[in-house]
């Protein structure tokens, strides 16, 4: 029997499959993929800006210092109007608890399977926190060079630490991360006397991969650099209104 | 792997225009994703197959265009073409180049039943 009318011809069997190839018809959706992201991450800038705040998203792999950096970087800060973090992480709160010592409130998201922070979880994580009006707002992204360079978070800009005990083509291997980057920040430099680590080379590499970045050493260990970095953000703080 | 994530936002995307577009069934998914997105097409495939299961994209097939990485030479001032950031000018040698095209994500049609 036909799968059309039930009529028993033989020869119409496959007409019905026939019919439907034929019923194809094309949709034309030219969207952005990340459009929703986009979306939550433009309703945060917004946020942002009407409260004068500077966020900044900082990337780097698993172990360059985020977490050391912020515990120093909130105490300098700390008289200097709100501050806040939210800590993206696979699993555990340990990092927010070292942010919380210092007396800035954090906010620890445990994106479980997920392997970057996206723009709504960080509006979901910002209705946790107190207002941050003419203040700072670091977002630790997940440890990871490779995810979070294409997720937008509405942040002023990405700041990519990079330690000396990593290697100079760092930004060659992982060039998505250190072209998205704004600054990029040299860690541990406390230890180059004990490293054969090439800085030079390493800000060569960033450059040819992002001519615009800018480059800063630091040590949050021994302080070396730490009122360049401060300075920079204060001009950071100036650009959103702070 | 973020591509799972990236898939995800197209099946997303792709239910949206189920139900305005009054389609049950999609065949071919045509995307742009650019040579210098941060998209492995490979890793999104794959995360696709996992991600479309059961949904109104369940079975459909990828069709991925790979528009070319186009960047500006600020030696030269010549826009060129790059596979990968970082890539010196192919004309001159440069070292200073500035992305200009081919970090696109997009979903550019549907076929539909």
């Amino acid at each position: 029997m036909c799968g059309v009318c039930g009529c028993g011809d033989p020869d119409r069997r496959d007409a019905r499959a026939l019919a439907r190839a034929a019923a194809a018809r094309l949709v034309r959706v030219e969207r952005d993929i990340l459009e929703k992201n986009d979306r939550d991450a433009a309703a945060n800038r917004a946020r942002f800006a009407a409260g004068r705040t500077l966020a900044l998203n900082l990337v780097s792999s698993p172990g360059a210092g985020k977490t050391a950096l912020l515990v120093r970087t909130l105490t300098a800060l700390g008289e200097r109007g709100p501050v806040a973090v939210i800590e993206g992480d696979q699993q555990t709160s340990l990092d927010a608890e070292r942010i919380r010592a210092t007396g800035a409130p954090a906010v620890q998201i445990n994106t479980g399977k997920l392997c970057h922070l996206d723009a709504r979880l960080v509006a979901d994580a910002l209705a946790q926190l107190p207002p941050l009006d003419g203040g700072v707002l670091f977002i630790e992204n997940v440890g990871n060079l490779v995810c979070p360079a294409g997720f937008d978070l509405g942040e002023a800009g990405k700041v990519v630490l990079v330690s000396v005990t990593e290697g100079e083509d760092k930004p060659l291997k992982y060039p998505d991360m250190f072209h998205a980057a704004r600054l990029v920040l040299i860690t541990k430099i406390d230890l180059l006397p004990h490293l054969e680590f090439d800085v030079a080379a390493l800000v060569a590499n960033a450059r040819a991969v992002n001519p615009r970045a800018e480059v800063l050493q630091v040590s949050a260990r021994s302080g070396a650099g730490l009122d360049a970095w401060y300075a920079w953000l204060a001009g950071r703080r100036a650009d959103a209104g702070a | 792997m973020h591509e799972v994530a990236i898939a995800e936002a197209i099946v997303e995307l792709v239910a949206e225009h189920a139900a305005r577009d009054a389609f049950r069934q999609v065949r071919r998914i045509h995307l742009a994703i650019g040579a210098l997105s941060h998209v492995d097409p490979r890793a999104l495939e794959f995360g696709f197959a996992a991600v479309a299961s059961g949904t109104v994209a369940d079975g459909a097939t990828l069709v991925i265009d790979r528009p070319p990485g186009v960047a500006r030479c600020l030696v030269c001032q010549a826009d060129v073409a790059i596979a990968a950031y970082g890539d010196p000018c192919p004309t001159c040698g440069g070292a200073e180049l500035m992305a200009v095209g081919g970090a696109e994500l997009r979903v550019i049609e549907l076929e539909v039943l």
